[in-house]
């Protein structure tokens, strides 16, 4: 409570000492300016340079003192860095009355910092993903350290049910119990995705080539919006609709073909997945076909083609990088997907090829690994984290792929808008 | 030349056949995914909409001196079981705060427990069959009702289905966005500003604008990973609170910003800067006086956008702890908070058949929030999208 009474007197002092930068530096502008003396700036940019000058070095200040106790542990007391940062800030009013001379370039000097406060704003970008690289290959080393990679990538069996007797300090009672072997979870993962995908790909794919050849444009402008509904609704909801509505629908139609279905199996969350997905694919797949040029179609159709045969032998291949980068990034997608999964699957890992078994997958482990009661540093919690590495890997290389076939498409016909 | 024209034109027959087919398929794929919308929209709406109606008891209340120590005293024998145990909890409560009540009596409406709710509105329940006919005959009589359910949008959250509401979730929700608005709004414009305005064609433009397309593809668990090591371990933000889960939600939206952001800008024609450079502005002049406020209304759409998405997004909101249960509404940035979504994901784990009614309620509210949102952007663009 202390330091948020600080923090705020200390914003109320850094204002009001802006608020007289502002006022004192337009006198002295308009002062020296009545004298008769030409200026180089307007008096209200010497106001707002003084302005920058007395908030700027202050804030500066009092950022790396923070960043600095953070990072290095230094301990600085909170009061006295924000009053040495005060009196940079008067330091720097002084600087910025001093600088209302008529030879001063106000206006460049503002519009220097404010350049550099948009670099900023862009690096941020970069520092969320190095960020969120960082944070997953250090608690993942952590957790490498305790279970071998190999084991991980290779074991065939994820029970890491007895960790956190590891981590309390008794892991020799325990320490044969568990078992960190993820490819259970990837076959769950990517059996998931693939239904998903044996649903998205042929519907979205076919409402492209349906909105893009076949519409008229009224059905078009008002399907591709209709569409994109599908990938505006929430994947909670989805995941409810799997868990609620669509599992029961599957164990019952399983049961009326004699055969014996789970509750959690992965057809329900993949279908209801695929029906997600289904917007990313046809949009992106509808604007590859319109992009494809239309001298090649009139080519075929004067060649005598069908319109049929045009579609399927001229104009599909020729998106084809286009339809394969929406895919990509459909899998992408799908991989990553966690709601549907964490309420529609199973939450025990189990190596199968039947999908109306109940199987778990990466995003639900991470889910289960980071929701419980257990301390940060047990493996278990850490294993999150060494599966969040793998997520992360096998989706950005998935998008790169993705990236590099539309360049290929977009070069190959010159088209800009993709 | 050894066809006849009669093979040719039968093998024309069929190819036509082969090409209108295609175009059916084509179409009944996308009947089908328009088929999945409606059946979804139904389903939500049937399962969402009782939750919208609640049952309520008529009971005579009677302040006794039994009543003081439990609330139960104070209802007929065979009213009481009906009534929810959440207001029962009340009565002791109302008596000490006000103590003229004692002796007296009072007719009221109150809430029923969730069975009766549940039987009232034909879905499955545990009542017997004479428990069954005895409220038939209070119902006939008038003494149990279905009615609007208040209780739904002024509670936050409890263990009793019949009191949970959404409210603490809703507050959760709202603070939420204005944390995830406040930090990703001006970031993410100042980003599209120096990429689009601003930065020379090097090396470290290509890779923030890479990147940039990249962060929008990574699965947004990851966030909460990054959430949950850096902003919570590392900064020590509290764990739970709509603080840190709107700096997470910040940084998934971003991109999202930028990108509308960029495009908003480069749909100012150039001809609007020459002209501006060609009077005297500086660069910043152009771009604040000129460009910024013509790209505005495309800004405004892509970050209701965005924030739509970040509104509806659970998964990085899970791994930074926002699905505590919060049956209190606090409107505090630092205190443990739900969000919307979240709170769907909580009652979707309760196994009570009453919950799936709140869980489809919260989803019905969460998806009109939505749709308004969206709903907002399109006429946004339609009113001030121009044409150069």
């Amino acid at each position: 409570m202390q330091t948020n009474q600080l923090l705020a007197l200390f914003s109320g002092a850094v204002l009001l000492l802006g608020l007289v930068a502002f006022f004192l530096g337009r006198a002295k502008a308009a002062r020296v300016r009545a004298e008769g003396t030409a200026m180089v700036a307007q008096p209200d940019q010497y106001a707002w340079f003084a302005v920058l000058a007395t908030a700027g070095p202050a804030l500066v200040v009092s950022a790396v003192g923070a960043f600095l106790m953070l990072m290095l542990g230094a301990e600085i007391p909170t009061p006295y860095l924000l009053a040495a940062s005060l009196v940079v800030a008067a330091a720097g009013l002084l600087v910025g009355m001093m600088q209302v001379r008529p030879d001063f370039h106000a206006r460049q000097a503002i519009e220097r910092v404010i350049r550099w406060i948009l670099v900023a704003a862009a690096m941020i970008s970069i520092f969320t993903t190095f960020g969120i690289l960082f944070s997953i290959v250090f608690e993942a080393l952590r957790f490498f350290q305790m279970h071998s990679f190999w084991e991980f990538i290779t074991g065939t069996v994820w029970n890491p049910g007895a960790s956190f007797l590891a981590a309390a300090g008794r892991g020799d009672e325990a320490s044969s119990a568990a078992q960190f072997g993820s490819v259970p979870l990837f076959a769950g993962t990517f059996m998931i995705t693939g239904i998903a995908m044996l649903v998205a790909i042929p519907i979205g794919l076919l409402s492209a080539i349906y909105m893009s050849e076949f519409a008229p444009s009224r059905v078009r402008t008002l399907a591709k919006p209709t569409l994109e509904v599908l990938a505006g609704i929430p994947t909670v909801v989805y995941g409810f609709f799997a868990a609620i509505t669509v599992a029961p629908i599957i164990v019952n139609v399983a049961g009326f073909l004699g055969l014996d279905a789970s509750f959690n199996n992965a057809v329900a969350p993949g279908v209801v997945m695929g029906i997600m997905i289904i917007p990313f694919i046809s949009s992106l797949s509808d604007d590859v076909i319109n992009s494809v040029p239309d001298s090649m179609r009139q080519g075929s159709l004067a060649l005598g083609m069908t319109k049929g045969e045009t579609i399927r032998d001229v104009v599909i291949p020729a998106a084809l990088p286009g339809i394969i980068s929406a895919s990509l990034l459909a899998v992408s997608r799908a991989l990553g997907e966690t709601m549907i999964v964490v309420m529609a699957a199973g939450m025990r890992p189990n190596l199968t090829a039947n999908p109306l078994e109940d199987m778990t997958t990466v995003t639900v482990r991470i889910v289960a690994a980071l929701t419980g009661d257990l301390e940060f540093e047990s493996a278990e919690t850490l294993s999150a984290f060494a599966l969040g590495l793998v997520l992360f890997a096998v989706t950005l290389s998935l998008n790169l792929v993705s990236v590099i076939m539309i360049r290929r498409f977009r070069d190959k016909y010159r088209v800009n808008n993709l | 030349m050894s066809q006849s024209f009669d093979d040719i034109s039968a093998q024309l027959k069929g190819r036509h056949r082969r090409s209108a087919r295609l175009k059916w398929i084509s179409m009944g794929s996308l009947g089908l995914a328009g088929l999945f919308l409606v059946l979804f929209f139904a389903d939500m709406l049937n399962k969402g909409l009782p939750a919208f109606q609640q049952a309520y008891v008529q009971v005579e209340l009677d302040y006794n001196e039994d009543a003081q120590r439990m609330g139960r005293a104070a209802m007929d024998r065979e009213i009481a079981p009906l009534v929810s145990r959440s207001f029962e909890r009340l009565i002791p409560g109302m008596i000490r705060d006000n103590p003229d009540l004692l002796g007296t009596t009072e007719q009221r409406w109150v809430l029923a427990n969730s069975e009766v709710d549940q039987y009232l509105k034909g879905h499955r329940n545990q009542l017997n069959e004479a428990e069954q006919a005895a409220i038939d005959e209070l119902v006939d009589s008038g003494q149990v009702a279905l009615k609007f359910n208040t209780t739904f949008f002024t509670n936050g959250d409890s263990k009793m289905a019949e009191r949970a509401g959404i409210l603490s979730a809703v507050v959760g929700t709202i603070l939420t966005m204005l944390v995830t608005l406040a930090i990703a709004f001006p970031i993410g414009v100042m980003t599209a500003l120096y990429l689009e305005e601003f930065a020379p064609d090097n090396r470290l433009t290509q890779l923030i604008e890479i990147n940039i397309n990249n962060l929008a593809a990574i699965p947004s668990i990851l966030f909460g990973l990054l959430g949950l090591a850096i902003f919570i371990n590392f900064f020590g933000v509290p764990r739970s609170s709509p603080l840190v889960g709107g700096m997470t939600l910040a940084l998934m939206t971003l991109p999202v910003i930028i990108i509308a952001t960029r495009t908003a800008l480069r749909s100012v024609p150039d001809s609007i800067r020459h002209a501006a450079f060609g009077v005297g502005c500086s660069r910043w002049q152009v771009v604040r006086d000129h460009v910024l406020p013509l790209a505005m209304p495309g800004i405004m759409t892509g970050s209701i956008i965005g924030l739509a998405q970040a509104m509806g997004e659970t998964a990085p909101l899970i791994i930074v702890g926002m699905v505590a249960f919060i049956p209190d509404v606090s409107a505090s940035f630092t205190q443990a908070a739900t969000v919307l979504p979240a709170q769907v994901f909580t009652w979707a784990g309760e196994p009570e058949r009453a919950f799936v009614e709140k869980t489809a309620g919260g989803i019905l509210v969460l998806l009109s929030i939505l749709i308004f949102l969206n709903a907002t952007a399109v006429i946004l663009r339609k009113k001030f999208e121009r044409r150069w």
